[in-house]
Order: C-alpha cells, then sequence, then structure tokens
C-alpha cells in the first residue's frame, strides 16, 4: 500500500510538482521524490505524468458495494419540536439527487412533538419517517445513533445526509462508525457520478485552501454532512405527495450510556450566528474595543448577528462566540458585511460561501477584496456611520 | 485514573500562502503544530490527573517527527507518549484513523478516558473522537466545556449545545472531546523540558497493535480523495468609488437590488 515513483520511468522533469496540492514532491537528482508523510494518496501527481512512472499500490481486493442499498435519506434534524432549516436544505439537494439516481428521497424526523413533520413531505419527501416518543424529549445522542442506525440497517437507503450542526456532527460520525461505512464532513458540494452511480462529496480542506473530492466506492451508505445555508431551500410544494410513517420508538434496544442531568440556557451569549441571515463582523481595523458599537450599531439597523475576525477576541474586544472562521464558527448568510477586515486565509474559510459579501477596508490590497462582492476602500470610522444612518431611514 | 490524550500534528495553516504563479502551497516556512484544540484536551488531561491523581499518555498517529510534538507534550505534564507510526497507516481516513487508535488504546488496556480535541485544523472533520468512542463501544460526550467531578467511575461534565449547557454523565471508561472554553494550556515547565528531552517514546507500528493490513491507512478506509484542487479566488470585487456619501448610496441600491434588505 502507498505511493511509489519508477525510477526507471521517471525523468526528473517535474511536471507532477505543482500538481501535487499539498507540495510533497521534490526533483533529488534528476529523479522526483514524494514526501509520504503528508500524502493523502489524491493521484493528482499520478495523473499529471505523462511517464506514467507515478504508481499507486491498491493491495486489497475490492468487494463492489451492494446494489441492494436503494434510495437517498436526509435526516431532519430538530430541536425543542422545531426542525432546523437545514433539513430542508438537504431535501431540497437530497430531491436533485433522487430524481439523478431515480430513486426514492426519504426524511427521517427523531424527537418529541415535532411539528410541521409534512412540511418535510412539502419540500421533497416521498416518506418521512417518523419517531416521536416523550422519551426522545432530549437530545441526548445514544437512542438518536441507535435508532439511525436501525432504521438505516432495516431499509438500506445509498446515501444518508445530515446538517452539520454540533448535534450532527457529533452524533453522525457514530451512526457511521456503526455501520462501518464513511462519512465525509461538511461537503459544500454533491453530485451523482451517473456512470459509477456514486456520490461525488466536495469539501474544503487545509483551512479552506483547499477543495477535495470524496467517493465512498465499496461501503454502504454514503454519509455526509453538510453545513448550514450551504444549500439553497426549495420553496414548499403543498402539492408533492409523500407518505408520513409512524415508527415507534424501540426503547429496550437502546442502552443509554449517558444521562442528561440538567440544561442551563445561555442567554447572554445568544450570538445566533449560524442561523442568521446578515452578518456584520468587525476586525482589527476598528481599533479599539469601543469602537465594536459601530458594528453592533450597523447590526441592530440591518437586524443582523454581530460577528468579528479573530484580533478582536484575541485582544478582548468582544467574546469568543462571536468568532467568525477557521477556529471559530463557520457562516453561510445571504448577507456578510466585513469592517476592518484584511481578509486571512483563516477568517475567509470560515465565510466566503457567503451569498453576498461587502467589504469595507482602508487597504485596497486587503485580500477580503478577493471573496467580496462589492468593496468599499476607505475609513470606515465616515463610512459605517453614514451606512447605519442611512439604512435607519430607510 | 489512566488519561490517554489524542494529538495530531498539522500544518502551522496561519502561515500558508498560495502562490499566485502555480496556485499551489508554498510549503517552505510552514511550520507543523500540534493541533491547537489538542492543547485543551492534553492540558484538561493534565489537570484531571492533578485533581483525581493518575497518569496522562500522549498518544498520536503520524510520521516519524510527529515524536517532537510528543515530546512537547511531555514538557507540559504528559508522563509518556507513544508514537503510532507504519507506512501502513498513510491515506488513513477518519474511520482507519479511529480504527487505528481505537488499538492503540486497547492495547494501553488501563486507559479509563480518553480525551480528544473537538477537531483539527487541517482535516476539520471532528469526526475521529465520537468514531473512536463507537470503535472502543464506550459512552461519549463531546464540546465538553467542564469536568465537574469523577468519582466512583463515573464523571460529570458541562457539554455545551447552541443555547446553553448541558450537564451530563458518563460511566468511565469513555471519550470526551473538549472546546477551547475548558481552559488555558500551561507552558512548559523548566523540569518538564528537562524529562522531555530525555523521554523514550515508543513507536508502534501496525503489527505491534494487531492490526490487520487491509483495515488500516487507505486500505482500510472506506472513503477515498478522487480530486483535490483550489478554490477560484481570481475574482475581484466590484468596487464603489468616489466619495464616502457616493459610496455609501451606491452600496444601499446595490443592497436593494438585491432585495438584501
Amino acid at each position: 500500500m502507498g505511493i511509489r515513483v519508477d525510477t526507471e520511468k521517471c525523468t526528473g522533469c517535474g511536471t507532477c510538482q505543482p500538481a501535487c496540492p499539498f507540495g510533497l514532491i521534490d526533483i533529488i537528482d534528476e529523479k522526483a521524490r514524494i514526501n509520504v508523510a503528508g500524502c493523502n494518496l489524491c493521484g493528482a501527481c499520478k495523473d499529471a505524468c505523462v511517464y506514467e512512472a507515478i504508481e499507486i499500490e491498491q493491495t486489497v481486493v475490492q468487494v463492489p458495494a451492494s446494489d441492494e442499498y436503494r434510495g437517498v435519506w436526509v435526516f431532519a434534524e430538530q430541536r425543542n419540536g422545531e426542525i432546523k432549516g437545514v433539513a430542508y436544505e438537504l431535501l431540497s439537494k437530497g430531491r436533485e439527487l433522487a430524481d439523478t439516481l431515480k430513486t426514492e428521497l426519504c426524511a427521517v424526523c427523531i424527537g418529541y412533538n415535532v411539528k410541521d413533520v409534512a412540511q418535510l413531505n412539502a419540500h421533497g419527501a416521498d416518506k418521512v419517517y417518523v419517531i416521536d416518543d416523550p422519551a426522545l424529549a432530549s437530545q441526548t445522542e445514544d437512542p438518536y445513533v441507535a435508532e439511525l442506525t436501525r432504521l438505516i440497517r432495516e431499509h438500506k437507503p445509498e446515501i444518508v445526509l445530515a446538517g452539520a450542526t454540533p448535534f450532527g456532527r457529533s452524533f453522525f460520525p457514530r451512526v457511521a462508525a456503526q455501520l462501518k461505512t464513511g462519512l465525509t464532513a461538511d461537503c459544500t458540494g454533491l453530485d451523482i457520478d451517473t456512470e459509477k452511480k456514486l456520490l461525488r462529496q466536495t469539501r474544503p480542506t487545509f483551512g479552506g485552501n483547499i477543495m477535495a473530492t470524496i467517493i465512498c466506492p465499496l461501503k454502504r451508505p454514503q454519509m455526509a454532512t453538510v453545513r448550514p445555508r450551504t444549500f439553497r431551500r426549495n420553496a414548499p410544494d403543498a402539492n408533492h405527495k409523500g407518505q408520513i410513517i409512524k415508527i415507534d420508538f424501540n426503547k429496550s434496544a437502546v442502552i443509554s450510556k449517558t444521562r442528561l442531568l440538567n440544561f442551563v440556557a445561555d442567554m447572554s451569549e445568544k450570538v445566533k450566528l449560524d442561523d442568521a441571515d446578515i452578518i456584520v463582523s468587525g476586525g482589527r481595523g476598528l481599533g479599539k474595543p469601543e469602537n465594536f458599537q459601530l458594528i453592533r450599531d450597523l447590526a441592530s439597523a440591518l437586524g443582523a448577528a454581530v460577528g468579528s475576525s479573530r484580533p478582536p477576541v484575541d485582544e478582548g474586544w468582544i467574546s469568543y462566540p462571536h468568532q467568525v472562521g477557521q477556529t471559530g464558527k463557520t457562516v453561510c448568510p445571504k448577507l456578510y458585511f466585513a469592517i476592518g477586515i484584511s481578509g486571512a486565509v483563516q477568517h475567509l474559510a470560515g465565510m466566503q460561501t457567503a451569498d453576498c459579501i461587502i467589504a469595507i477596508n482602508d487597504d485596497p490590497d486587503a485580500p477580503i477584496f478577493q471573496v467580496a462582492t462589492y468593496g468599499i476602500v476607505g475609513d470606515l470610522f465616515k463610512i459605517v456611520p453614514m451606512l447605519t444612518e442611512s439604512l435607519k431611514k430607510g | 485514573m489512566n488519561i490517554v490524550v489524542c494529538l495530531k500534528q498539522v500544518p502551522g495553516t496561519t502561515e500558508v500562502k498560495i502562490d499566485p504563479k502555480t496556485n499551489t502551497l508554498i510549503r517552505q516556512g510552514i511550520k507543523n503544530i500540534v493541533n491547537p484544540f489538542d492543547t485543551y484536551a492534553l492540558e484538561e488531561g493534565v489537570r484531571l490527573k492533578e485533581r483525581f491523581t493518575g497518569k496522562v499518555t500522549a498518544l498520536s498517529m503520524g510520521p516519524p517527527q510527529a515524536i517532537e510534538m510528543l515530546r512537547d507534550a511531555i514538557s507540559v505534564g504528559a508522563d509518556d507518549a507513544i508514537l503510532l507510526s507504519d507506512v501502513a497507516f498513510a491515506g488513513s481516513d477518519t474511520w482507519a484513523t479511529a480504527y487505528t487508535l481505537g488499538k492503540a488504546v486497547e492495547k494501553i488496556k488501563t486507559c479509563d478516558l480518553v480525551i480528544c480535541g473537538r477537531q483539527t485544523i487541517d482535516g476539520d472533520t471532528g469526526q475521529v473522537g465520537p468514531e473512536l468512542a463507537e470503535m472502543l463501544g464506550v459512552p461519549f460526550i463531546s464540546y465538553v466545556s467542564k469536568v465537574e467531578e469523577i468519582s466512583s467511575g463515573v464523571m460529570c461534565v458541562h457539554r455545551m449545545v447552541e443555547d446553553g449547557y448541558e450537564t451530563i454523565e458518563a460511566t468511565l471508561p469513555a471519550v470526551i472531546t473538549v472546546v477551547k472554553e475548558i481552559n488555558t494550556p500551561r507552558l512548559p515547565s523548566l523540569r518538564g523540558m528537562t524529562r522531555a528531552k530525555s523521554a523514550q517514546i515508543p513507536t508502534w507500528t501496525a503489527q505491534d497493535i494487531g492490526i490487520e493490513k487491509e483495515k488500516a491507512g487507505l486500505a482500510g478506509s472506506a472513503t477515498q480523495v478522487v480530486k483535490v484542487f483550489f478554490p477560484q479566488r481570481t475574482h475581484h470585487a466590484e468596487m464603489l468609488k468616489g466619495d464616502p456619501e457616493t459610496q455609501v448610496s451606491a452600496l444601499i441600491e446595490k443592497l436593494r437590488e438585491a432585495k438584501l434588505v
């Protein structure tokens, strides 16, 4: 197993060098040397080599995935009985995938007193499996893991998607591990390789610097999580007919290994960046903590959430739950204001998928302008208050 | 109490730059660092040892040079460290990584608690912790922001959720992942650095932990990377020019046109 350069065939031409996204190839003594330590065997160098000198060994006999697995499933997450927006976004994408595969689209909803389950049908689900039980009122993971695993084993869907919410990112890997199948986190693109009938899962990696397309060729189901607001949510269609199938909670089969003692709501840090339609973020350019008021004023005029790049958080101007970026939150609002933010890759990784990005900065060469939709070069201390006033006037 | 802390060596992406000509990563000057989220896991392990007595083992899967990172772990309070390194591990996805770590934890035997960071900054998946818990068949709690108590084999922790925190109880052994809020990692002590210098850090291979080759590395991975590419960032913003008044009214017009305000 591994990657090998055939030194007989290698001419040291160096074509493979720039092909490696991780920069792991050196030409030493006119031969390519691959630093295998950082290599994920993506094969980009192999494709680039015209002399067929790079070999990736695959020693294992590949047993193709069973084709008895059919259908696309979406885990419809709810909290306190409210279905999350990401469920509808996934159904919109799921409908596309199911239509391409000419198969059915199903939603799975687990919880207690979940409202508007029929909305899942209106958003494209042919079937909605519902497990509604008082014992599922709290989001303790163990029963969710057990029940979703049980349903998947029973019905054998070929694709299962879940939102990359804090809950989804925690419980869904456990389901994948139970099923001994692959899981791709935080996909920003999903499509079908129609020839091989495989789900092509594209995700940012390396802090958003590199995109990787991943497949799960031999195991089923193919599982992926998608961050909220990555896919567009289609309008509901009341004419889309579907079934709602109620399933009893199989309490006896669930051994809860953890026990929820209590929940303490923390409203003081109600930042809600994940669900915000509009986010106004401030950065180092604000200069001092008092100036964050400019950001808050604009946010309140827009009904927006307040975000921040990392420096203000490190300086203690604003608390960590506001931080957008690689080590903070990933957001995907309709409208994002980056004010006094230069646009380090770590920040871009957390916000560059927003629909519309407004950058306001005094440095015309700031990298933020490379991802922005509209840019304003100028003094934020003049522009931002002016903008707030104009918006207030309507 | 025996605690295992999982650590990963990652490229320090704060220094990552893309060469605008070749559109590839500039590798020079990128130092490998310990995954920042794992430093909180390590610190918590050391604090729990100090509170409840016991031993902390730092565990990492990676190339031979990751041994330096494990030495640093000893300098901030780990008692010992183990490196899992084998060419057979190359190309591991999260499933194969969790499987490999799980086999090592089983070999350590007397492990009461495994602590992981919530995610790495290179892969960003956050999947290895929960998958490892399932491999080991033990309780799992994610996003731990405080360990309240551990007594008679039961731990009680705070778990951060979107709108507050939950208090959760689990029996040991267990796997937890921790968030940044849990602590502030300490700096290495002089004594720690001396200990780290002379520490013997064993390297375990696939054979040492009894891993069948078809379950390790790329062969054991359910997922495969088929294509890697750079996101297009050639785009430039439409710049709104003029004096501030003109800029602001142009912006408002654009936002109204797009029905964004």
